[in-house]
């Protein structure tokens, strides 16, 4: 039984097509255009009120270079929280716990960053290897371990995001399991890990949340420094 | 699919002593293979088939008809509530359950795997 805990992770194919498809595109449908009326319909401007106080929220730091991502960010945005949000709906398929998919969007957002700092103030780019006030010392270790921190922040974006969503897949298959398979065994067991497992739901829905937001305020703050 | 908006008042008038069956004024006449689905007879079905358009493009502009048919009546009404979004997820929740039945089978309570 250990094995057919990690196949859920395993996008299925149907007919040749993978589920993956699917799950990829359905966000997209559920984000209608906005018309041209004063006033929408109650979808369409409960979506517009969530990205308007979200970028407003990451953008406020950021200096007016920088304003120009914000399409992508709110975009990327809304699409990691969709996509967190409905792989926690029965039998759906979550691409966000593949890899590949999170390394996907974080180097080359992250490298985009690192270039435009690069081309437009390699100064003050190259300047925040070093923290102020360091002694005199300790600069060449720092600027090492500096420099390795900024190479390694594309694997933590996306491993971060894969393992807090995966994980959290796993712990729900398995209490889920252990509450199911308890149930003829001991009841009032039984009964408490349904009450975990609902309260293990809640959190899953709020890192779904989180998760998104923490990576797009990343990539913001990676922008912040070098724009 | 031809909009039904102007509707003229189209009143037949059938040169018959008896009509077989009562020509309703919203009735327009179209042809066969723009009629919708529920009105094609059952004899018909094949020459419907045969006059649809299943051209890359057909079918990408039948899902946008259908989308929009879906989206305004339930979702860009006056007051919608959550019931629209949620038939679409629970449609997808299906779908997903279909799409992966070969693979959940083997998750079936049985006593020897």
């Amino acid at each position: 039984m250990t094995l057919s805990f990690f196949d859920q992770f395993m996008s299925p194919t149907y007919l040749g097509i993978p589920l993956i498809a699917l799950a990829l595109s359905l966000p997209w449908i559920l984000y209608p255009k906005p018309t041209t009326r004063w006033l929408n319909n109650r979808l369409i401007t409960l979506q517009g009120w969530f990205i308007n106080r979200f970028t407003q929220q990451i953008f406020q730091p950021l200096s007016l270079g920088g304003h120009k991502w914000a399409t992508l960010l709110a975009s990327l945005m809304l699409f990691l929280i969709t996509l967190n949000m409905l792989g926690l709906l029965p039998y759906t398929f979550t691409p966000t716990t593949q890899l590949s998919l999170n390394m996907a969007f974080a180097v080359p957002l992250w490298l985009a960053t690192v270039i435009i700092g690069m081309r437009n103030q390699p100064t003050h780019a190259l300047g925040h290897l070093l923290p102020e006030g360091t002694p005199t010392l300790l600069i060449p270790v720092l600027i090492i371990i500096e420099t390795i921190s900024l190479f390694i922040r594309p694997l933590a974006l996306g491993v971060r995001l894969t393992a807090n969503l995966t994980a959290g897949h796993l712990l729900i298959q398995l209490i889920a399991t252990a509450a199911f398979v308890l149930l003829p065994l001991m009841p009032t067991v039984a009964i408490l890990t349904a009450v975990l497992l609902f309260l293990l739901t809640l959190l899953e829905i709020a890192v779904a949340m989180i998760q998104a937001y923490v990576f797009v305020l990343l990539l913001s703050l990676y922008l912040q420094e070098n724009v | 699919m031809t909009s039904h908006n102007a509707l003229s008042p189209f009143i037949p008038i059938i040169p018959c002593s008896k009509p077989s069956a009562p020509v309703k004024m919203a009735d327009r006449q179209v042809s066969l293979a723009e009629k919708r689905l529920m009105d094609v007879k059952l004899n018909q079905l094949g020459a419907w088939l045969g006059g649809r358009d299943f051209t890359p493009n057909g079918i990408l502009s039948a899902i946008r008809r259908g989308h929009d048919r879906y989206y305004n009546k339930y979702i860009n009404v006056k007051k919608g509530g959550i019931g629209g979004v949620a038939m679409l997820l629970v449609g997808y929740v299906a779908i997903s359950y279909l799409w992966e039945y070969d693979h959940i089978k083997h998750d079936r309570w049985r006593k020897y795997h």
